[in-house]
């Protein structure tokens, strides 16, 4: 197994708060690889930071063996890196296949750019019947398949997605998770951030465990799952 | 009745000239908050250019084409010149920033080409008027709703089917996810002033083909009617700046046409009034933006 994303030492700050305070991190080819913490853990700035939206303050991010610290957002995309974010963010006021051809932007091969659509359409049948309507009148859930979808249009190497289950409902997050771990199958490397802890371990392949900006805690999804790390975390448990 | 109709198409063509102006103003600021003051001065240089033009005798659609491709360039220059540099800064920053940059190109317009208003050549034709039954029409009127109907239709299709119109809507809506996309901020942002100065570039040259003249403050009247209707439609809003132009341009002509004699110098003030009663009954415009809405929340 190729490494994929190695973060050494990345700290993101935000004025005089320290969001993310020198962690190491590494994601091999073909995992999910999950990073849990409570809120205002410094999960979502890790992310942001991966894909540019937030500057770094100090470290490294490798990606593929090549350092994109700091490479504006605008470039992630073209390079296999995307992020679905958190709270989904699609564009409402455009339709649900204007949407993915956002995604595509950067593409500008024709044909790869529709058998791309025809993919995400293949996983989410509900998008192709929805196409021509806005995304904002979605449903939450429909919403987050197209957050997904929109992102796949890229072909990304590595998917970054934050909260995918935040604010669905049970059964919905099950067909997301489910989801997830078909994007792995099809050789999607993935990054998830999740505090929905028991759903994303039953998926992910290993897990980092986040505290105040630091990493507390890492192992495999099963390791994880026995260790007293997470009740610690999540609990306050000393 | 002919008199309300005639009044009508003077309704639509000053109405098309604002809605023209309206929607430069409101494309730039749904993507970055700007509220460009210096728009007027974008008119004002196309009708410089044009004026110019007409001296050194060019064909008159010639000297169009150069007006409004220079009113392009000074946009685009305008924004790598001065509203980069405070692009991430307060709406007020900006707004004042483009105050400067307004004054500026008015002081350079006074001394370098003159003070005074300048006559601009129009052709016969656009002087010239149609008879329709007992109705006369200016032709200029005819062509400047030919022209602004041309604009809107050819707009409407550019944010609707073209990639860069979708990216530029996408990036009105949610700029960092726009360029987490690959749309890049500054390519959006240059193709959004670019189009706002073909805009007024457009809007100039109706402009001035109703008065036959430039002078250095031309652009200052029309873009602050033009900003009373991108706020009246709807700030960010397209649609709501077309639509607000065009309820601006009918209840000034209407207001100048059928007001008594003994009322008309409160011509203004009323329209005004109607203004702010339209903005009291829909405070956030006559088609709300949806993007600004959905931020308040």
């Amino acid at each position: 197994m190729t490494s994929i994303l190695d973060l050494k030492g990345l700290n993101v700050r935000y004025g005089a708060v320290e969001a993310v305070r020198g962690i190491d991190l590494n994601i091999q080819q073909g995992e999910i690889v999950a990073l849990l913490g409570a809120n205002g853990a410094g999960k979502s700035s890790t992310m942001n930071a991966v894909v540019g939206l937030e500057p770094v303050a100090s470290g490294q991010i490798m990606f593929e063996g090549r350092d994109i610290t700091n490479q504006p957002a605008e470039v992630s995309a073209q390079s296999g890196l995307t992020l679905s974010p958190e709270g989904r963010r699609v564009f409402g006021t455009l339709s649900v296949e204007d949407n993915l051809t956002m995604g595509a932007y950067t593409r500008t091969d024709a044909a790869a750019i529709l058998a791309a659509k025809e993919r995400v359409f293949d996983l989410f049948p509900i998008l192709q019947e929805r196409r021509t309507q806005y995304a904002g009148t979605l449903s939450g859930g429909q919403q987050q398949m197209l957050a997904i979808g929109r992102a796949l249009m890229c072909e990304p190497k590595l998917l970054l997605l934050d909260e995918p289950s935040l604010g669905l409902a049970p059964m919905i997050v099950e067909q997301v998770f489910e989801l997830i771990a078909k994007l792995r199958d099809q050789g999607v490397t993935i990054f998830l951030v999740e505090q929905n802890v028991a759903g994303a371990l039953n998926i992910a392949d290993r897990a980092y465990l986040m505290s105040s900006g630091k990493i507390v805690g890492a192992g495999t999804a099963a390791e994880m799952r026995t260790s007293g790390a997470l009740t610690e975390t999540f609990m306050g448990a000393q | 009745m002919d008199l309300i109709l005639q009044q009508t198409v003077n309704a639509f063509a000053l109405g098309g000239t604002y809605a023209l102006l309206a929607l430069g103003l409101a494309v730039v600021f749904s993507i970055m908050g700007l509220i460009n003051f210096a728009h007027g001065e974008l008119m004002t240089i196309a009708g410089y250019v044009l004026m110019y033009c007409g001296l050194a005798g060019f064909p008159f659609a010639l000297s169009v084409c150069f007006a409004v491709m220079a009113a392009m360039t000074a946009a685009v220059v305008m924004e790598r010149v001065a509203f980069r540099t405070v692009r991430n800064a307060s709406g007020a920053t900006m707004l004042v920033t483009s105050f400067a940059v307004a004054m500026v190109l008015q002081v350079l317009f006074q001394n370098l080409i003159s003070a005074r208003s300048q006559p601009v050549i129009i052709p016969d034709f656009l002087g010239s008027s149609i008879r329709i039954g007992d109705v006369v029409i200016g032709t200029n009127k005819i062509v400047a709703i030919a022209a602004t109907l041309a604009m809107l239709v050819a707009l409407e299709l550019f944010m609707k089917k073209q990639k860069h119109g979708i990216a530029m809507r996408a990036a009105a809506e949610d700029f960092a996810i726009a360029r987490l996309m690959g749309i890049r901020g500054n390519t959006v942002i240059a193709g959004a002033f670019a189009l706002s100065g073909l805009l007024a570039g457009v809007a100039a040259v109706l402009w001035v083909s109703q008065r036959s003249s430039v002078d250095p403050l031309m652009g200052f009247t029309p873009v602050l009617k033009a900003f009373i209707a991108a706020i009246l439609g709807g700030l960010g809003s397209l649609r709501g700046a077309v639509l607000g132009g065009f309820v601006l341009g009918f209840i000034e002509v209407y207001l100048a046409a059928f007001l008594p004699a003994s009322m008309q110098e409160f011509r203004e003030p009323i329209g005004l009034t109607i203004v702010v009663l339209l903005l009291i009954a829909r405070p956030n415009g006559l088609i709300p933006s949806a993007t600004l809405q959905a931020q308040k929340v």
